[in-house]
């Protein structure tokens, strides 16, 4: 009988033992590989991943052949569900294995559904600045904006060697290449030994090279394009776009690359010509177009209204991380002042809001910055879930741990 | 007779060792005409973000830097030959201000030789005064110039890049530091007559403003007060810039602790704080001391306390209650006694004397009570729960071990119990000795781990877990030990063994998972995400993924006493990966607790566990109970 031998092998303690062991390795390998990928890169390898085809460690290529964490949650849970269902016993002695049983169907649910469902965004902000959105950590959108009228595109979309023809965009979109990572320099015009990258705008003044991405978790990667678009009437060459021009803070760290070589005057100038937008026209319309992280509106707004980092007396050593933000929200007539620091999240119009990074104290005073903040935000649907889970394998262990101790004190008293 | 002796036996050893402990104890009280150093180390300082006694700065600094909390003046003395040895109190008071002295004592320990051969350090060599291990500041400071340039390239290197030569010159020169900071922090560092010097910065203050202020009005200007005003501004500077400990406490004008560097550079500013009776006090002691006058430094002592009474209560009844702990070194003295109990349990195990075996579980018990005590104590002082870095989870798992240990021994009184509760206890506060030489073990908690309430789940729950895998583990070696070298593993003791490993194991789940899953749940409260594959996350999910694996096996039939043995082994090998081996890999979110040295350790640890697995796994007939029983 085929049907009695799959379901004997989907129930067996013995495919539960053999995904257990092969769980153990692979998040043994999956931690060794992050001293060499990375956290990202390691869970993207090993973590995420179906099946895992050779390793990276300290340095060295190993052939390696693992089911990946899908695979192998994918597995555990139907493991888990068949048994339950096939051994489903309610008794006073089994309740605490069911109930554990349960609660870690219910994690493993949860965290397959916090993987699909949940972003994270960031939300950065200065004292006295205010927001309405958040954007992304990791994607990135090519914005065109004429007007008021704006079209985005995830850079998702843009493959080199790719064509892209929007409706609302009187010319077509070619991606030439596209980099994860990159690095600028000023083309200073003495030393001008290869010509510029693209035809126009910034790549003029500045040539961008193509970088290794990053494994440290506190670093990130700074992505360049190179497009080219074509109007009906021809073509008017290829651009450079670059987070290295969109974003402020990253400007500005060129522009003080630059301070000790060349003088702040000269730096101030390198630095704005980076961040001189862009444009291309069209029938007799500009269109201004930039490479900026993706955005999520929200129906609130959140001002920064005070950034506040304290550290231990005498020392470096942080002791709170604290913002003062006000919401405002039209719709529901709501205008109200709340702090968020560490361990003490936002909960706010479905998303959450979280101390993730400040600029504030001291340094930044000495520096002469305006203080400011970055909130990590993440909407997570299934957040209760871990919750959940954690209290019925509590729960149940507790229950079958206390069941075995009693009969174990009783047995030993009587004898 | 022997009935009363075998009665007795137990109490009165206990009492003995009791007595022992009083005596060698006892805190030490000041002689009448000589310096009141022990009166000095409870001044309450600022030091590492928080209120330390002066003998706590003293004893962590000198660990730092000697690795012993007290100092050996003449090292190249064999012990029998009684070398003089002063605490560290009397060495830090002689550093802060009496620096012509305390320069040429050998209070730095150099182990690396190639850096004794680069610093040009002397071998060992007892006519010449020297060890081949401890050095002078003096010493190091001829050829300072080297050191330099070798440290800074070495700073150039990565951490985990280093050679263990470069990390013994990175060590050096954080040693250095702190020794610069603690010359600097009551006056200015060889300054041969501070409190001359002091009065004549007072006596300069006025003309030294007028000269600058007309200076800079481009006034003519007195050019002498001016150079001398500047001259100590930047000397000013430089002890200020150090960022040595916080000596000066707060005054109606000032509010919070403050540097005397700091202190010094304000007092001649608009609107500083001017110098004031406690600046004073501290350079009278100074000078008392350079001066070689116990009576003048007792009563400047006197006079400054007096001054604190008032407004520092709060920060004097914790500095005193905090130097009482140093003095009575409770995990050393819970450490020494615990050697002692698990002695007497093995012993008990070969001649089966209930007498051996009750005197070993009272002791246990003896070492339990002081560790609990000092455990209570250290959160009391800290206003914490017990685990607040690596250093309290090595004492909270031995006491959690050792209390699973005692729970065993009531039940089955086989002395097994007593010497898990022994084995554990000591190892892990041998392990916590180590770590405390890495400085302050109470120190301030950095902002995203400074909330009680995870500390007292989270924390105590995933510890809790180590604990309890390592004695299933530690039952396990005793097993295995037993079975392979002796003939005392009869049936009956295997089978209790494994019962207690699989109850262990349980328990061992229990804490472990859901200590874990409340890590997740602080990470969702703190960043968002309830799991994100951090290396200690990954650590404490092996523990429950293999605990899980144990479980099952034996569930299952696939394993049975011996598999659950060795299974059990490997729980050992997991727990230690957990607790100290990612935070070798140096990433992620936990990797607060590197110590290089740590590794060699971990690595023996495992070889000598797999050893032990490897030994579980020979034929019976070669085990010598199983022999014997057949």
């Amino acid at each position: 009988m085929p049907i009695k031998k799959i379901v004997s092998v989907f129930t067996s303690l013995k495919l539960t033992v053999t995904l257990l062991a092969f769980s153990i390795v692979l998040v043994f390998v999956g931690t060794l590989a992050q001293a060499d990928e990375g956290l990202y890169g390691a869970q993207a390898h090993y973590f995420k991943q179906w099946i895992v085809i050779g390793a990276d460690l300290f340095g060295h290529k190993i052939p390696l052949l693992l089911p990946g964490g899908y695979l192998l949650g994918v597995l555990l849970l139907v493991n888990l569900v068949c048994a339950h269902i096939y051994r489903f016993q309610l008794t006073t002695k089994k309740i605490g294995i069911q109930l554990t049983h349960a609660g870690v169907i219910v994690l493993l649910v949860g965290q397959l559904a916090t993987d699909m469902l949940a972003r994270e965004m960031q939300m950065h902000f200065s004292e006295g600045e205010t927001k309405a959105y958040s954007e992304s950590a990791t994607d990135y959108e090519l914005i065109f904006a004429n007007g008021d009228q704006v079209t985005a595109i995830p850079s998702k979309l843009l493959k080199p060697g790719d064509e892209l023809k929007i409706d609302s965009l009187p010319f077509a979109i070619r991606v030439k290449s596209f980099w994860k990572n990159s690095d600028v320099s000023f083309r200073a015009p003495m030393t001008q030994n290869a010509p510029p990258i693209a035809s126009n705008g910034v790549a003029l003044d500045f040539d961008f090279m193509q970088k290794p991405d990053v494994k440290k978790m506190d670093e990130r990667n700074i992505p360049t394009a190179i497009i080219e678009l074509t109007r009906t009437n021809g073509s008017p060459g290829d651009w450079v776009i670059s987070e290295w021009t969109g974003d402020a803070s990253l400007v500005e760290a060129v522009q003080n690359s630059y301070v000790d070589q060349i003088g702040a005057t000269m730096a101030h100038t390198i630095a704005s010509k980076l961040a001189a937008p862009q444009a291309i026209e069209s029938n007799g319309q500009e269109y201004t177009f930039v490479l900026r992280p993706a955005r999520i509106y929200h129906p609130f707004s959140l001002t920064l209204l005070k950034a506040t980092h304290t550290v231990y007396p005498g020392t470096d050593i942080p002791k709170d991380f604290r913002s003062r933000v006000r919401i405002d929200n039209p719709q529901a007539g709501e205008r109200r002042e709340v702090e968020i620091s560490m361990n003490h999240p936002l909960r706010y119009g479905g998303y959450t809001f979280y101390q993730y990074q400040m600029d504030a104290g001291q340094m930044a005073e000495q520096a002469g910055r305006v203080p400011s903040s970055v909130l990590s935000v993440v909407r997570n649907p299934s957040w209760l879930t871990p919750y959940i889970g954690c209290g019925m394998v509590g729960a149940g262990l507790l229950t079958q741990f206390m069941f075995h101790l009693v009969g174990f004190v009783s047995k030993r008293k009587s004898k | 007779m022997k009935k009363t002796f075998q009665k007795w036996l137990p109490p009165v050893l206990t009492a003995i060792v009791i007595g022992i402990l009083l005596w060698a104890n006892w805190p030490t009280k000041d002689k009448d005409n000589d310096f009141a150093f022990t009166e000095f180390g409870q001044l309450p300082v600022t030091a590492n973000g928080r209120i330390v006694p002066l003998d706590s700065l003293a004893r962590n600094s000198l660990l730092a830097i000697r690795e012993k909390q007290t100092l050996n003046l003449e090292p190249w003395k064999g012990w029998n030959e009684n070398p003089k040895i002063i605490p560290a109190t009397e060495w830090l008071a002689n550093v802060m201000m009496n620096s012509s002295v305390a320069d040429d004592w050998p209070c730095f320990r150099v182990d690396n030789p190639d850096l004794i051969s680069l610093l040009k350090l002397p071998d060992k060599d007892a006519a010449k005064h020297s060890d081949g291990k401890h050095y002078s500041w003096n010493q190091i400071a001829a050829n300072i110039d080297t050191f330099t340039n070798e440290n800074n390239r070495v700073e150039a290197i990565e951490a985990a890049n280093r050679t263990a030569y470069e990390n013994a010159v990175a060590k050096m020169h954080e040693r250095l530091v702190l020794y610069a900071q603690l010359k600097n922090t009551v006056q200015l560092e060889n300054s041969p007559d501070w409190p001359a010097e002091l009065a004549a910065y007072e006596k300069l203050i006025p003309d030294g403003i007028a000269a600058v202020n007309a200076q800079q009005a481009g006034q003519k200007f007195n050019q002498t007060n001016f150079d001398s005003l500047v001259a100590y501004i930047s000397a000013f500077q430089y002890m200020a810039n150090l960022e040595p400990p916080l000596i000066l406490p707060p005054t109606d004008g000032a509010r919070e602790w403050r540097r005397m560097g700091d202190a010094l550079l304000d007092a001649p500013r608009p609107n500083g704080v001017p110098i004031d009776d406690s600046i004073h006090d501290w350079a009278k002691m100074a000078g008392a001391l350079t001066a070689n006058q116990p009576d003048a430094f007792n009563s400047a002592l006197k006079d400054y306390y007096s001054t604190l009474v008032p407004t520092q209560s709060k920060a004097l009844a914790k500095a005193r209650a905090e130097v009482f702990f140093n003095q009575m070194e409770p995990f050393y003295n819970a450490m020494v006694i615990y050697v002692f109990a698990g002695l007497l349990a093995i012993f008990s195990w070969f001649n089966l004397s209930e007498t051996l075996r009750r005197s070993a579980v009272w002791l246990v018990w003896l070492a339990f009570v002081i560790h609990t005590t000092g455990l209570i104590y250290r959160m009391v002082l800290e206003g914490r729960p017990p685990v607040t870095n690596l250093y309290s989870s090595a004492i909270f798992i031995g006491w959690g071990a050792c209390l699973l240990g005692i729970i065993l021994e009531k039940f089955y009184k086989n002395g097994i119990g007593a010497v898990v509760s022994a084995g554990i206890g000591f190892i892990t506060l041998i392990i916590a000795h180590n770590l405390a030489l890495t400085g302050d073990t109470m120190e301030m908690m950095r902002a995203v781990l400074d909330t009680n309430f995870w500390l007292a789940t989270h924390v105590v729950a995933v510890t809790t877990g180590y604990a309890s895998t390592f004695v299933a583990g530690f039952l396990a070696l005793i097993y295995i030990v037993r079975g392979v070298f002796t003939k005392t593993l009869d049936e009956a003791t295997g089978k209790s063994l494994a019962r207690m490993i699989y109850g262990i194991v349980c328990f061992a789940t229990l804490f472990s998972f859901v200590g874990t899953v409340l890590g997740g749940i602080w990470a969702d409260q703190s960043w968002g995400r309830f799991w994100g594959w951090d290396p200690k996350e990954n650590g404490a999910l092996i523990i429950v993924l293999w605990n899980a694996l144990i479980l099952h096996l034996r569930w299952g039939g696939m394993i049975r006493e011996r598999g659950l043995v060795v299974c059990a082994i490997g729980g050992n090998i997991v727990t230690s990966w957990s607790w100290f081996g990612v935070n070798m890999l140096g990433i992620g979110l936990h990797s607060y607790g590197f110590t290089d040295a740590a590794f060699k350790w971990l690595l023996l640890f495992v070889v000598s566990q797999l050893a032990f697995i490897a030994l579980g796994l020979l034929p019976f007939k070669w085990w010598k109970s199983f022999s014997a029983r057949a």
